[in-house]
């Protein structure tokens, strides 16, 4: 009885309440995401997205910016998303090239601020941190606590509202636009519940590990189940499962909590692989 | 009055034109097929018609009650990628999608309609099974379930039976043959002459010169009858 013991003195603390809180939003709101992305092919923007964002967050750690710092994050990651999706017509650069190109510079010109005009003792401590979260989800202030709570409930409600939609638009884009769906709307839209989902889940796994969350629950769904409406639910109850477990883990055992929630995604996805194997799906 | 009316269409790809001053009209109940190489422009017409490119010149216009968002589509060949998760009664209900309006979710006559064109589909039987387990026939059918859910009145299908044996393709142009008794309004891009010729009340012929005629005018023009 002595972990429960323990959990339970933790889960008197605000702080750890609202880190669970927030943590399992977060996963719970990038697991409904990756299912679009991972089926429309996007899952790279997400991973590109990320850097952005870790770029963003080297301004405003430069700047000094710090509860008013998702100000700032928030709409450099949101255009970025837009200008991403957005369908150059004419564009000498290939999609994928120009994801890569703006994603390693701006990891390199973020790491460069900060290390220049960084004025913390401990740069690469910082560094770290914002790649991989570290402890970030434990030291939200409450007004971040909020943000969080608010925009991935959203998101949630985006995604179940719009079900009907995202469903016809993921396996047909053609269709659902000639019969009068306004689907560049819906990129738009998109590119913004992308860009917010990333910002949030940068204090939960840091920037590079968020790519994780977006693909890991659509993916290890995918493995077991056939319909659309399965892989969703499947998707948000695997994200909470690996968050709540990979949280609790890194509450006892004192790991870092991002990596650890990662871990526990690519336990469950390895699991449910040769779950499918023993069920002989082959959905 | 017209159902779909094409005038002085042009269309192009930067500044490749595939389409040139293209007019045409067909009537309510009319079965247009549509012919010509690989590469001639036909489902660039189709996805003009269904304003999923614009055109550079010239209009498409639809008269007698059809509106332009109420159109059946069947496409050429998806690139869905292989492992989608999607059950035929999904694929079929997303058919109702330009009924929700401005409702979020599917209602009870919607699902009902989509029942019904299951069962006379013949798709009741895979209500529950995955679409990318299906067969090339069951997924053409699968989709056509769909463009008709979207539409009453007219129906573009776009190459509908490549991929399926000889068979299924026939059960497929009898099925279409049915509809187009039923009032439908038929635009079809094909390659099969035997049943194009049979069918079809106009062809619309991308050849060196792009001829719009009626299909018996066409045969004699052509010095087949
Ligand atoms: N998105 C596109 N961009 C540029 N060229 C295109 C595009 N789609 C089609 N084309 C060109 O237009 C021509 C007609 O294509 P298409 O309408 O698909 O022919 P068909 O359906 O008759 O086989 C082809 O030469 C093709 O290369
Ligand atoms: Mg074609």
């Amino acid at each position: 009885m002595s972990i429960l013991d323990t959990l339970s003195m933790y889960f008197q603390y605000p702080f750890i309440r609202y880190a669970f809180i927030v943590g399992i939003l977060i996963s719970l709101c990038s697991s409904l995401l990756g299912v679009v992305l991972v089926l429309k092919r996007f899952s790279y923007i997400g991973d590109g997205l990320s850097h952005v964002a870790f770029g963003a967050m080297a301004i405003a750690a430069v700047l000094h910016l710090t509860s008013g710092r998702l100000l700032l994050v928030l709409p450099i990651t949101v255009i970025a998303a837009i200008l991403l999706l957005r369908k150059g017509r004419n564009s000498k650069v290939s999609g994928d090239a120009k994801i890569a190109m703006i994603s390693v510079s701006s990891l390199a010109f973020g790491y460069l601020l900060m290390n220049v005009f960084g004025t913390s003792s401990n740069t690469s401590a910082d560094v770290c941190s914002t790649l991989f979260g570290a402890t970030s989800i434990l030291t939200l202030t409450s007004s971040e606590v909020w943000i969080c709570v608010i925009l991935s409930t959203l998101g949630i409600l985006l995604y179940i509202l719009y079900y009907n939609r995202i469903f016809a638009l993921t396996f047909d884009e053609d269709f659902a636009k000639a019969t009068g769906e306004n689907t560049e709307r819906y990129d738009l839209i998109v590119a913004i519940v992308i860009a917010v989902i990333i910002v949030l889940a940068m204090n939960l796994v840091g920037s590079l590990l968020i790519s994780a969350l977006v693909i890991f629950p659509a993916i290890t769904s995918m493995q077991l189940f056939k319909s659309f409406k399965q892989v969703s639910i499947a998707s948000a109850l695997f994200a909470i499962a690996t968050a709540t477990i990979g949280m609790l883990i890194a509450l006892v055992q004192g790991t870092p909590v991002g990596s650890t929630i990662v871990v526990m995604d690519v336990v469950v996805f390895v699991l449910m692989y040769c779950l499918s194997f023993v069920l002989r799906i082959h959905v | 009055m017209s159902v779909l009316k094409a005038e002085n269409l042009s269309v192009q790809f930067g500044n490749n034109r595939i389409i040139e001053k293209l007019s045409f009209a067909i009537d309510k109940g009319d079965y247009l097929c549509v012919i010509g190489e690989n590469g001639s422009g036909k489902t660039t017409l189709m996805k003009t018609i269904l304003g999923l490119l614009k055109p550079s010149e010239g209009t498409i216009e639809f008269g007698d009650g059809v509106k332009p968002n109420q159109i059946g589509y069947l496409p050429q060949s998806m690139n869905l990628q292989e492992d989608f998760p999607a059950t035929v009664e999904e694929v079929v209900q997303s058919g109702c999608l330009n009924r929700l309006k401005n409702k979020f979710f599917y209602d009870k006559e919607m699902k009902q309609a989509c029942k019904e064109m299951m069962e006379k589909l013949d798709l009741l039987p895979l209500a529950n099974a995955s679409y990318r387990t299906l067969s090339g026939g069951q997924r053409q059918r699968v989709l056509l379930a769909r463009a008709l859910l979207a539409s009453s009145e007219i129906l573009l299908l776009d190459e509908p039976v490549t991929g399926l044996d000889p068979e299924r393709a026939s059960e497929m142009y009898q099925l279409i043959h049915r509809l187009n008794q039923d009032g439908m309004t038929i635009v079809m891009i094909s390659h099969d002459v035997k049943e194009i010729y049979q069918y079809a009340t106009h062809i619309l012929d991308f050849g060196n010169k792009v001829t719009f005629q009626k299909t018996k005018d066409y045969l004699k023009e052509k010095g087949i009858v």
